[in-house]
């Protein structure tokens, strides 16, 4: 059985918010739902499954579904990181594809500008196997990212300027963007003055810290042909878990080299047909591994690729991340894939802002990274069409 | 300047690791039914899911697979940047995130040649516990 063409994303919202000390994170999870459903067309009495990950507060989707008033005969709290919301969208088209439910509310919310606890299950972290030996070494998020765009440069030769370059990228797209966290065009210069977090990761290789969230509504074919509301259909999703191989981690892949293809054969496009993409952006040698990860370039050559212009929206090769992305816009809750998604569907829905609207936008990608690269990460892809 | 030690409360599973560290020595262990040799250290091969594991002391040596200098970071390791994080390969396989010790971080490169070293560590509240395996450069 396929998903392809079953299931439509009917309705998202971003929520405009980037540090929001006086909301609570039920609130923001509230804020997002009625936001996504509302752009549907839809409301709470008609949601029968509800999604969460980490980032749900108390008892997770058992707290949110009785906070929110929904009747939910399918709920699912799926945990990879930021990638989770779109392991969620899988999840529902699948479910909605074997007909169990017909309307899938996911929401993602979380607080890290104000402070707090990061989500994820922290709550899990102590009893990990793996905690003995990987948290006594001083691995920050960064440093870890760095370990692996060191391991990239060594193996393939790609700079510190190329890494710059996709900055760049989201910075020239998020001028456009009034609710952008950085609204500043950034030169390659600026990117390498500015300090160095982790070698060779400077503070704008790595992505804001932002409250906030988003939703996204996930429907039948039913359901989504009485909406008026534009409804995007899932073409294709693939997911998969990159463990630490064994102890013989490779720091220059992801799992987006088996998750990128499942989700291209199910939709059966390949990654020369997709007119845009949203590519996960915690630092900026995510955006270029995943890249080379899901065909987009051969592998190494990300470096090039990137430098070549081919991110910069509307006319480059590959316009990518045109809401800003986590670089610039929005990294709500530390979990950039909620926000991937939605930029995606409102370049298929021809709704991006004007100066970076990808002409005839009509195959999309959009793609979330969880974990860390430097240990266990979960890549997930999903290609969206503008029609069926 | 001296790193951060925080002592691992070993479990009955991974605790012929600590025990080793204790004497200085790396011990891994290996599955039985196909040799791979495992990291980290788990009663279960991640390769054929034996859990037919025993233990044997390693040579303690080891090239440096990546590593980054930080120089910024919140918390109580921000008294002791810049430090090197790393990932060093053992001759014996695996590949193990650690510290590269008793160097100036600024030449520090994939490739240099590592052998362990055990440092003291201390829990929570302040008493010892067992040893950190950490590296120093033998050879860049």
């Amino acid at each position: 059985m396929s998903i392809k063409g079953k299931a439509f994303i009917a309705g998202v919202y971003e929520h405009p918010g980037r540090h929001l000390p006086d909301r609570t994170l039920p609130q923001i999870h509230a804020d997002v739902a009625l936001g996504a459903l509302a752009d549907a067309g839809l409301s709470t009495s008609d949601v029968d499954a509800y999604y969460s990950a980490g980032d749900a507060p108390g008892f997770g989707v058992l707290s949110m579904v009785d906070y929110l008033g929904l009747d939910c005969h399918y709920v699912n709290d799926t945990e990879t990181g930021g990638s989770s919301y779109l392991v969620h969208a899988q999840h529902a088209a699948t479910a909605i594809a074997a007909g169990h439910i017909d309307v899938a509310l996911i929401t993602l919310a979380g607080k890290p500008r104000t402070g707090g606890d990061a989500p994820g299950g922290s709550g899990r972290a102590g009893g990990a196997p793996e905690a003995p030996f990987e948290s006594q070494w001083g691995m920050s998020v960064p440093g870890g990212y760095a370990l692996a765009a060191q391991r990239h440069m060594h193996e393939f030769g790609t700079t510190s300027e190329q890494l710059a370059e996709i900055k760049v990228a989201a910075s020239t797209h998020a001028q456009h963007n009034p609710q952008a966290f950085l609204q500043d065009v950034v030169s390659v210069d600026e990117v390498l003055e500015s300090p160095m977090i982790s070698d060779p990761l400077h503070r704008l290789d790595c992505c804001v810290i932002t409250d906030g969230g988003g939703a996204m509504v996930i429907v039948s074919e039913s359901v989504a042909n009485r909406l008026t509301r534009h409804a995007i259909p899932i073409l294709g999703t693939g997911s998969f878990v990159k463990s630490s191989q064994s102890g013989r981690i490779d720091l220059t892949h992801t799992g987006a080299v088996r998750s990128g293809p499942l989700a291209f054969a199910e939709a059966g496009v390949t990654p020369n047909d997709i007119d845009y993409v949203s590519v996960y952006d915690s630092f900026t040698i995510t955006v270029l591994i995943t890249l080379e990860d899901l065909g987009f370039c051969e592998r190494g050559a990300g470096g090039q690729f990137v430098a070549s212009g081919a991110l910069r929206a509307p006319h480059g090769e590959l316009p990518f991340n045109t809401d800003g992305g986590g670089l610039c816009n929005n990294h709500p809750a530390n979990r950039g894939g909620m926000t991937k998604v939605i930029e995606a569907v409102r370049q298929l829905r021809n709704e991006a802002h004007t100066e970076v609207q990808v002409p005839d936008c009509e195959l999309a990608v959009a793609h979330g990274t969880g974990g860390s690269l430097a240990t266990r990460s979960a890549s997930s892809t999903m290609v969206l069409g503008r029609s069926l | 300047m001296k790193l951060p030690a925080k002592a691992a409360q070993p479990n009955s599973e991974n605790l012929p690791f600590f025990e080793g560290a204790e004497q200085g020595d790396l011990v891994l262990p290996r599955c039985n039914d196909c040799e791979f040799v495992i990291w980290f250290p788990r009663e279960i091969c991640p390769e054929c899911g034996s859990q037919n594991v025993s233990w044997f002391k390693a040579s303690g040596k080891g090239s440096i697979y990546s590593s980054t200098v930080t120089r910024r970071i919140p918390g109580g390791w921000s008294k002791v940047t810049p430090f090197v994080l790393a990932y060093v390969e053992l001759d014996e396989g695996p590949r193990v995130m650690t510290n590269i010790v008793e160097c100036d971080p600024e030449h520090v490169s994939i490739g240099d040649r590592v052998e362990a070293v055990f440092e003291e560590a201390t829990n929570r509240d302040g008493e010892s516990g067992p040893p950190l395996l950490r590296f120093r450069v033998t050879e860049s």
